[in-house]
């Protein structure tokens, strides 16, 4: 699919399961090579995360590390344009790859000797893309389909992509991964040549494999195809901290559709931005968010959505592991009785229950359960816990993170969630965007669809 | 395209190993009150998934459209006194998961939780009464009532949605595979308690359902499960057979208008059955044609090959009866008729032509080679338990597979596309664009 990931790890956590064990190396040339055993099936999922992704982007180039993802299929000298995705194939593999805001990953899942072939493709196009210009003009044609399925044609994707550019003033966050359509209608095969030097390299990527393996053995082949790989110059991105909000933001969204939608951000800390005598928050955040919506039982789903039956559906996220200061989410539909207005008052008394009421034991206990049963929940996919690893590492942080979650948040106190409610949610950093449904007119058709057509 | 394959074949031949994968063990019974029980032991991981499946999908439904999937999203919103807050709690404060569903053939009800006896016993204890105790309250079911409805309203907006709706709605006609499991506002607004409760209990009843444990249970404590679940239920009788779906006998074309930048194209014909004499061949065949992601044909001409189209496939879905054989792609809507074009015409030329040789290899290559990833999982095993349970496939069904993919030839898959599949009489619809600037397909 060469997919993109949004917001997918709203609550993830690992832990080493007795007998599983995960090695840490490092290559010469700078590759870190993280490798986990997980022998219950003949199978292994073996994953390159590279530092790269939209908010390593400038405007007017946004969207070119997910473009350049999709190149990455289109051939080396050794291996030309489509012999990856068959060669894996005959190996019985599965192959795709994912670009996020703060990483661009590509992953093959096969049976556990076939390693090799994973490592021999991964390396060579590490270094050696060819980036042919015919190429990349269809390419850059698909990803344009992509973009109109994925947001142009989804109401609430289109909010969501305008709601995140209003939130965000100088947070590259800003920008959507996939890109804006301007910027892909003007992208250039050179472009991506600069952007494949300057971040393509061993000393900026990140390989895990998780599965069926001997670390030993598995750090040998890397050895041998990843070794003789040249470390590349790598510049550090600039820093674009977000300028301090100075107040509640509002957007509606107009676009043809059957039902409004609401959603309100929050500007709140991660691990990585998080104050040093305050680390502890984005952990309270996370459990914060889990009383809102960890389950049926949750205080969205029993409140809102069946109590007073204010919305149709309602959810809360956050993510700790985001590379940049981030946004707590508050998004839902409201009932057809009810109005948005309705619903945000809704959501805003939830908030004031969390800042001036401390969060009963049961409710606490039942998030820790859910969290100690998901930590053992996820063990069931290679997959996830290779996700896991690389997706700490890529925004700087060790794999050890993966269990350093778990025990923070069984720390957290009922006091410390109400400290960061009281803290977080206040009108000064809240954006609040809402779908104002058009009527779904045939003869009407929105100003995007014709101005976004370009001839190959 | 020779030179491609000549250099894939260098590198599997330095990785080629006889690797077999270690097959999950089966065993199955059946209970007192007639359920049937598919059970593996996983003691890897101290959790166990157990799930309970039904015939009462929407192929149930009659004049209800939608009462299967809203009696299914009934179950746990109140059982034996419980409210919905109190049924949830119960599990989500032991860390449990209970998740339902319900699609054309099938309705489910699951239940994961960690093996501790502590845990497990009163989450297995909660998910007896929501099998078998539902008391459908009248409020609940109003506001669930009204959430389908909303989500009616949501599939409007979602041109993939709208497509699909019409898709199943012409190429099964009158038979209950037509209608979508999620009704229609008219159907679903009407609906009643009564007429759920009345669903539950000619559906969800032993005879009529197969359970599946898959986890660090030893056997004796899955067969306690399982008889402690199935027989809460009322015996009942299986599920009336259901009728054939007729082959098409002319070709249909639909265009909805939408208001999107993209046409999302579906075009098809019932296709093949779980227990099907040409399964193995149509299976394969279309993994070649455009079942294998992007080394799939349409893939490559359609995406690879011109740039059209982010997504473009097609798919076999076995049912109970003759499931779906779906073509698709979405395109921006002034390169629609192009890219239906060069689909028809890869079909077409697929069917006459069949498969190269090197395709079937590779094919056949990557089916049997993945093989072990069909089974790395806890809940990948679960999956496939309940279709071998369900569609009642042999037991050794997963262990036969490989050599079954591998005896296939292409004369077989050439003879089953010529029998099978016929371009000249598929369903195509389109939605999005305007109607007039449609040529003729």
């Amino acid at each position: 699919m060469r997919g993109m990931l949004g917001l997918v790890f709203v609550m993830f956590t690992a832990v080493a399961v007795a007998g599983q064990t995960t090695h840490e190396y490092r290559l010469d040339n700078g590759l870190k090579l993280i490798v986990k055993e997980d022998h219950r099936a003949p199978v292994m999922v073996s994953q390159v995360w590279y530092k790269v992704g939209s908010s390593y982007e400038h405007e007017g180039i946004t969207g070119i590390s997910h473009v350049l993802e999709h190149m990455m299929f289109k051939g080396t000298e050794k291996y030309p344009a489509g012999t990856f995705s068959q060669i894996i194939a005959e190996n019985g593999g599965e192959d795709n790859a994912f670009t996020g805001q703060d990483y661009t990953a590509y992953f093959q899942t096969m049976e556990a000797s076939r390693l090799p072939v994973s490592f021999e493709l991964e390396a060579d196009r590490m270094r050696n893309l060819t980036l042919p210009r015919d190429e990349f003009l269809k390419e850059v044609q698909v990803v344009m389909e992509e973009r109109r399925m994925r947001t142009e044609d989804n109401p609430q994707a289109l909010a969501y992509e305008r709601f995140k550019a209003a939130a965000y003033i100088t947070n590259p966050y800003r920008n959507p991964i996939i890109g804006w359509m301007s910027d892909l209608e003007q992208l250039k095969i050179d472009d991506l040549k600069r952007w494949y030097a300057q971040w393509y390299a061993p000393n900026n990527a990140t390989l895990v494999v998780v599965g069926d393996v001997d670390p030993k053995q598995v750090l040998a082949l890397a050895k041998e195809h990843f070794g003789p790989l040249k470390p590349g110059k790598i510049e550090a991105v600039k820093d674009r901290p977000e300028l301090s909000q100075r107040g509640i933001k509002r957007l509606e969204v107009h676009a043809p559709a059957e039902l409004p939608y609401l959603m309100m951000g929050y500007k709140v800390p991660v691990v990585m931005t998080a104050d040093p005598d305050a680390d502890w928050e984005p952990y309270a955040l996370e459990v914060l968010a889990g009383v809102l919506d960890g389950g049926t039982s949750a205080r969205l789903e029993s409140e809102v959505v069946r109590g007073d039956a204010v919305a149709t559906s309602a959810g809360a996220g956050y993510d700790a592991y985001d590379r940049l200061q981030s946004l707590f989410m508050l998004s839902g539909t409201p009932a057809k009785a009810h109005t948005v207005e309705d619903l945000e008052i809704e959501f805003r008394e939830q908030l004031r229950r969390l800042r001036e009421e401390r969060v009963p034991n049961d409710e606490l206990a039942r998030v820790k359960a859910q969290i100690r049963a998901a930590k053992v929940y996820k063990e069931d996919s290679i997959f996830y816990q290779a996700m896991q690893i690389g997706s700490m590492e890529t925004i700087g942080l060790s794999w050890k993170e993966t269990e350093r979650y778990y025990e923070q948040l069984e720390a957290i106190t009922a006091e410390q969630v109400q400290s960061v409610a009281r803290k977080y949610f206040s009108d000064t950093g809240l954006t609040v965007a809402e779908l104002v449904p058009q009527p779904i007119d045939p003869a009407n058709p929105p100003a995007s669809a014709g101005a976004n057509a370009q001839p190959h | 395209m020779k030179q491609m394959l000549r250099t894939g074949m260098i590198v599997v031949g330095l990785v080629f190993s006889g690797v077999t994968a270690a097959l999950p063990e089966i065993q199955s019974w059946t209970t007192d009150k007639g359920s049937r029980v598919l059970y593996v032991h996983a003691s890897e991981l101290p959790m166990v998934d157990i799930r309970l499946v039904f015939d009462g999908g929407s192929a149930r439904d009659g004049e209800q459209s939608g009462i299967a999937r809203l009696t299914n999203a009934m179950l746990d919103q109140g059982a034996a006194g419980l409210d919905a807050g109190e049924i949830a709690g119960g599990m989500e404060q032991r860390g449990a998961v209970l998740s339902g569903g319900s699609e054309r053939d099938t309705a489910w009800l699951a239940l994961r939780s960690l093996t501790d006896p502590e845990l497990l016993e009163p989450a297995l204890e909660l998910f007896g009464k929501v099998i078998s105790q539902p008391d459908f309250p009248p409020e609940d079911f109003a506001r669930e009532q009204r959430r389908m409805l909303a989500g009616l309203q949501y599939q409007k907006q979602q041109p993939r949605s709208i497509a699909s709706r019409a898709f199943f709605q012409r190429l099964y006609d009158e038979h209950p595979y037509a209608s979508d499991p999620t009704g229609t506002e008219e159907t679903v607004a009407a609906l009643t308690v009564d007429e759920m409760e009345a669903f539950y209990r000619r559906y969800y009843v032993a005879r009529n359902a197969v359970v599946v444990i898959v986890g660090d249970v030893p056997e004796t404590q899955a067969r306690e499960i399982a008889k402690r679940l199935a027989d809460s239920l009322e015996a009942g009788e299986p599920a009336a057979a259901l009728p054939a779906v007729d082959t098409l006998e002319a070709q249909q074309k639909v265009h909805l208008e939408h208001p999107s930048a993209q046409s999302h194209v579906m075009m098809g014909q019932p296709g093949l059955q779980r227990k099907d004499p040409d399964y193995f061949p149509l299976y394969v065949g279309n993994h070649i044609l455009g079942g294998s992601g992007l080394v799939s044909r349409i893939s490559e001409e359609i995406r690879e090959e011109r740039g059209l189209a982010y997504s473009a496939y097609s798919y076999f879905v076995p049912m109970e009866r003759k499931g779906p054989y779906t073509f698709g792609f979405q395109t921006r809507n002034d390169q629609r008729d192009e890219a239906l074009s060069v689909l028809r015409e890869t079909v077409k030329t697929f069917i006459a032509e069949g498969p190269t040789a090197q395709e079937l290899d590779a094919a056949q290559k990557n089916i049997v080679a993945g093989f072990p990833m069909r089974v790395a999982s806890n809940s990948k095993i679960a999956e496939y338990l309940a279709v071998i349970g369900f569609y009642d496939l042999p037991l050794d069904y997963l262990e036969t597979f490989p050599d079954r993919v591998e005896a296939v030839t292409n004369n077989q898959i050439k003879d089953a596309y010529r029998r099978r599949v016929h371009p000249q009489n598929m369903v195509t619809v389109i939605v999005g664009g305007e109607a007039e600037a449609q040529s003729e397909l």
